[in-house]
């Protein structure tokens, strides 16, 4: 072996900028994670904002095709007055929740499901070069506000509900919403950090992604006394969706609560939040180190 | 010698085993290791700028993807600025810029300038410095018309310039560039070599360049390193790469007419094709007096000259050693 030809060397010269700056331990690591997921997606609204009436038609597409499930609702209920013994005020609060938490999720983490086409093509390795989390990085991808198209229409039949349910509204109960809304969209957003995550491995999973995402919070628009009690034992302690709007409904529509639970259970989605937070990160994880240990 | 500032690039027997699972029958899969990168011990110091060559699947791109910590090494010791870069990815990243031929690190659907911006924020890269090397890279790789213009709509060449400003932004101590000069015309090759070369002189930035094309490494290091089945068969000047290699370089001739194979030494004709005839001839050798003599005496109408690729170069040095 001959031996290397060495060029004539220079330090290289660095300044006060070489102070490398350096995350250390895990919050510092999701403060770095969330900084820079701001920066992408304030990056992308930018961007989209620079056609505005595009931005505004397409947002009105998400909404319109979204409105068209409760339409579907609507057609229903024109033939008969009850379904699954729920009456249509009922009906539209489950789908107002359902469809406004898996907005938010759609909204944070929508892009996620187009990983495996990164793991494929190779361009998750660009990804993984620079100095943000990746999982931000994933999530923040083509950032899309028109999303809220989704959240809007969710709210808005919300609103109705609330505004014709022949409920008594106790605090507890006015509570229940905003609380419904915000775990029900850390639940769905674990679902896609999840799916996200299995698709480092089966790369063309991503349809398998939108059937328990798109799927799971089309299942929530109904009441559960349509479903039968395997699929509600599933999605309560399996896939633990029942939590995102069923559960607490009940509570809040006064309605005895399917699979004889007891009450409390009303009371659960913000620590059956946390928990899901847990396997996702961890499959997440999982599913980046078996990258960076094969490669595509 | 031996210090770690010196070495701003150390591998120490570094391995890459993968598994390989490949199908066999309905549900039944065989498993097989294929040792990617074998053993393999090298350093780079400070300032230089190394060509790492081989053939593909030889792995160099399983090297770089290595160094830059995108995939973690199955054993032995690797450290980039002293960083151990599986571990601390993140922290690396901040130190050492990559350009990927075949993958843009742009964001596709946006205007180049908004990349630099999102570049800037997020390597934390101070307002001075960013503005400084965004001008100067807009200057030398000419850049100032397409920044407005949306990555995507970027011709190849354009977009690899593209790439390596976006690289250099916040001053990394290393450049890895994987291929930067695949598909581009010959003014964009010219105009990223110079680019490369006056980054290492004047800043003194460390390069690593993985290449099929053997004038980038002619025309800008000084050390090349090949790596084949994930070894370091040499690493010495491109000079003594021909000279191990015993390279030689192909002159094309069309000739007027077909006629008998031509006869000029030292070149001799490896194949003809009605008018057109192949001669090979030493890569040490001029091709100028080489031409004078052939255009003397047969009728020319046309000729080209082609540099030896990589592979020719590399069997050839196997058949070498094989018969010292």
């Amino acid at each position: 072996m001959v031996s290397p030809a060495r060029n004539g060397t220079r330090p290289v010269e660095r300044g006060p900028a070489d102070a490398v700056w350096a995350p250390q331990g895990r919050y510092e690591q999701v403060r770095e994670g969330l900084r820079a997921y701001r920066m992408i997606a304030a990056m992308w609204i930018r961007s989209t904002m620079a056609y505005r009436a595009s931005f505004a038609m397409t947002a009105f597409g998400n909404f319109a095709a979204t409105a068209l499930d409760f339409a579907a609702i609507l057609l229903m209920f024109s033939q008969v007055d009850r379904l699954g013994g729920y009456s249509l005020p009922e009906v539209a609060f489950l789908y107002g929740v359902s469809g406004t938490a898996f907005g938010f999720a759609d909204l944070a983490f929508g892009s996620m499901d187009r990983l495996g086409r990164r793991v494929r093509d190779g361009t998750l390795d660009t990804l993984l070069v620079r100095p943000a989390p990746v999982l931000a990085q994933v999530a923040a991808d083509r950032f899309a506000l028109r999303r809220l198209g989704r959240i809007t229409q969710g709210l808005l039949v919300l609103g109705y509900a609330v505004a014709v349910l022949d409920v008594s509204w106790t605090p507890l109960k006015v509570l229940m919403i905003p609380l419904m809304l915000l775990s029900g969209g850390v639940i769905f957003a674990a679902v896609f950090v999840g799916g996200a995550a299995f698709q480092f491995v089966a790369q063309d999973a991503s349809e398998v992604q939108n059937s328990f995402t798109y799927g799971g919070s089309t299942l929530l628009q109904y009441p559960p006394t349509v479903f039968a009690t395997e699929l509600l034992r599933g999605v309560t302690f399996v896939f633990p969706i029942a939590f995102v709007n069923w559960l607490p409904a009940l509570y809040v529509l006064g309605r005895p609560y399917p699979l004889d639970l007891p009450t409390w259970v009303a009371f659960a989605p913000p620590l059956v939040a946390a928990v899901c937070c847990v396997p996702a990160g961890l499959a997440w994880r999982a599913g980046l180190r078996s990258y960076r240990s094969t490669g595509s | 010698m031996d210090n770690e500032d010196a070495d701003l690039i150390l591998l120490d027997r570094v391995e890459k085993v993968f598994e390989v699972r490949r199908r066999t029958g309905f549900l039944r899969a065989e498993r097989r290791q294929v040792r990617a990168v074998d053993s393999l011990s090298f350093s780079v110091r400070r300032g230089e700028m190394v060509g790492y060559i081989g053939p593909n699947g030889a792995g160099k791109s399983t090297t770089v993807k290595m160094l830059t910590g995108i995939l973690t090494p199955s054993g032995g010791r690797l450290r980039v600025a002293g960083i151990d870069p599986s571990r601390e990815r993140t922290r690396l990243a901040r130190r050492i810029g990559v350009v990927f031929g075949q993958r843009t690190t742009l964001w596709w659907d946006l205007p180049l300038i908004d990349s630099y911006r999102l570049m800037h924020r997020m390597y934390r890269i101070p307002d001075g410095r960013y503005r400084e090397n965004l001008d100067r890279c807009v200057e030398l790789l000419d850049l100032g018309d397409l920044l407005d213009v949306p990555v995507r709509q970027l011709s190849l060449g354009q977009r690899m310039r593209g790439d390596i400003a976006a690289a250099l932004l916040h001053d990394p101590e290393v450049l890895y560039l994987d291929e930067p000069t695949i598909g581009l015309d010959v003014i964009s090759k010219a105009r990223v070599r110079e680019f490369l070369r006056d980054l290492n002189a004047e800043r003194g930035t460390t390069v690593l360049l993985t290449t099929h094309d053997l004038t980038d490494i002619e025309q800008l290091c000084r050390r090349v390193m090949v790596i084949d089945h994930g070894r370091l068969v040499y690493d010495g000047s491109p000079a003594g790469l021909h000279e191990v290699g015993e390279s030689e370089r192909t002159l094309v001739v069309d000739l007027e007419r077909e006629l008998p194979p031509i006869e000029a030494e030292p070149a001799r004709v490896v194949k003809v094709e009605g008018p057109r005839q192949w001669l090979a001839f030493p890569a040490s050798e001029s091709a100028a007096p080489l031409v004078a003599r052939i255009a003397a005496r047969y009728p020319l109408v046309d000729l080209s000259v082609r540099e030896p690729d990589i592979e020719a170069v590399i069997s050839r040095m196997y058949a070498g050693r094989a018969v010292s």
